[in-house]
């Protein structure tokens, strides 16, 4: 009964070389939840290899392009760019490179959550927006509010305001 | 016949007003009285939309024979004809349909969010979000969340955070989602009513700011805080032109807060003196629109009348 697993086809390279990308996936995120630090996509690298001293976490071939059996720094900071891109990890400017930290389950849920909102209703209604649009004029007036706020006698309303 | 026609007249004024009135008023008032205005009028349209249609349908024979009452003596007493009747009858239905398309969508939008809100684990009161967008609201829940952008909170120093917060706290603790509710719900049932809602969406706003000063007891605090997260946001997210009904802009260059956005005018709003309580002002318009209400009955008991009437001549 132990051997007859359907899930275990043999020949489907595509849905192999998926599961290892998304092995390679969770373990990027893993490290970095695991990490006290932002890490570079270097430091990640680091710690992947040695997690694994013999090679890469999962069925070697696809992922790795490296010297035999390692991952190279371009498949790190495509993944993490991936994942950055869904949303899963937060980046930071570094230098001329970016540091990575995890993002928390609650903070997804919330930035998935306006984006179901937003698509379908109008979500001002339900999210109270701390400021709506702004049309380039309202900016331009906007800019001249405060300009003018930071002069102390500036703000009063005209001439004819001020002769009580 | 002019208790008929009075409440479709008068949530045309209402509407007309609504913009002008979330400027002067107290913004708390001015909440609570453009709501109540707007459900109510959006009830009374509909009441009176109904007995005018009622009114036409009841000069039908077959009603008449059906109803045990004369139809020459309705025909006689009513001088609505039957296509005002008809496009009454029209209208209702319209706005019945939109009231509930409306009614589902809001109820859902707010199971969803409550749902939401309570995944969400705050840290020091508030919900940080990463991403690159400058982002902050209330979502309101049992209990609401606010939540805020990384990229915003970055951007803002100790007190104008607390000043963005007890902005968002005010639309929570005071249930703001509810008025917006509402006056969606009447200005479905009655399109004249759209400014209404706009300027509730103000006042809303208004409320929150004005909470907000008074917890930091800075206006101009708030003020510079509005004005650079609203700058921050930028022009990339504005209001489908669709919503803005009603508001012609003229083409001039020059800029005058009487056509600006709801942002410049909340930031000019602060700049000035607290907005003083207008008692006479909030109880005029409360009269009116209470006789929209007592029109809508009055019409309501004539029609009853001339049925009884028309019952006795039978």
């Amino acid at each position: 009964m132990g051997g007859e697993d359907p899930g275990q086809t043999e020949g489907r390279p595509a849905s192999v070389e998926r599961r290892a990308a998304g092995a390679l996936e969770a373990e990027i995120r893993a490290i970095l939840h695991e990490a006290d630090r932002p890490l570079t996509p270097g430091e990640v690298r680091e710690r992947l290899t040695q997690r694994h001293p013999g090679g890469p976490p999962s069925s070697g071939e696809a992922p790795a392009d490296g010297p035999r059996g390692e991952l190279s720094y371009s498949t790190v900071v495509t993944i993490v760019s991936r994942l950055h891109a869904k949303g899963l990890l937060a980046r930071q400017r570094a230098g001329r490179g970016f540091t990575y930290t995890p993002v928390d389950d609650a903070s997804l849920a919330a930035s998935r959550m306006s984006q179901v909102l937003g698509s379908e209703c109008d979500h001002d209604a339900v999210l109270s927006r701390f400021v709506s649009g702004l049309s380039s004029r309202d900016a331009r007036l906007l800019r001249e509010l405060l300009a003018g706020d930071t002069d102390p006698a500036g703000d009063g309303p005209g001439p004819a305001g001020e002769l009580g | 016949m002019w208790p008929l026609y009075l409440p479709l007249v008068i949530p045309a004024l209402a509407g007309i007003a609504a913009r002008p009135l979330a400027a002067r008023l107290e913004p708390r008032h001015a909440s609570w009285l453009l709501t109540i205005a707007a459900v109510a009028l959006a009830a009374c349209s509909m009441a009176a939309l109904a007995l005018l249609a009622a009114y036409a349908a009841a000069q039908a024979p077959f009603l008449a024979s059906a109803g045990g009452y004369s139809a020459q003596v309705i025909r006689h007493g009513d001088p609505i004809p039957v296509a005002v009747g008809a496009a009454a009858a029209l209208a209702l239905t319209g706005g019945a349909v939109a009231v509930a398309v409306m009614f589902r969508n809001r109820a859902r939008a707010l199971a969803e969010s409550y749902r939401r809100a309570a995944g969400l684990r705050p840290e020091d009161g508030i919900v940080v979000v990463p991403g690159p967008g400058i982002e902050a609201y209330a979502l309101p829940g049992m209990p609401g969340r606010i939540v805020v952008s990384g990229r915003l909170l970055d951007c803002l120093d100790d007190r104008r955070r607390a000043a963005l917060i007890a902005h968002e706290q005010a639309h929570l603790a005071s249930r703001h989602h509810l008025f917006a509710a509402a006056t969606r719900l009447a200005a479905a049932a009655n399109p004249l009513l759209i400014p209404v809602l706009r300027a509730v969406d103000y006042t809303l706003e208004r409320w929150a700011d004005e909470h907000a000063a008074a917890v930091t007891s800075d206006r101009k605090l708030v003020a510079r805080t509005i004005g650079q997260v609203a700058l921050l946001a930028g022009t990339a997210r504005r209001r489908p032109a669709g919503l803005a009904l009603g508001i012609v802009r003229p083409g001039t260059s020059r800029v005058s807060l009487a056509w600006a956005g709801p942002v410049p005018r909340r930031v000019a709003a602060l700049l000035t003196a607290p907005p003083r309580r207008q008692m006479l002002l909030l109880t005029v318009c409360a009269l009116i629109v209470l006789s929209a209400v007592v029109a809508a009955l009055l019409a309501a008991g004539d029609l009853h009348a001339l049925i009884e009437l028309a019952q006795g001549a039978h």
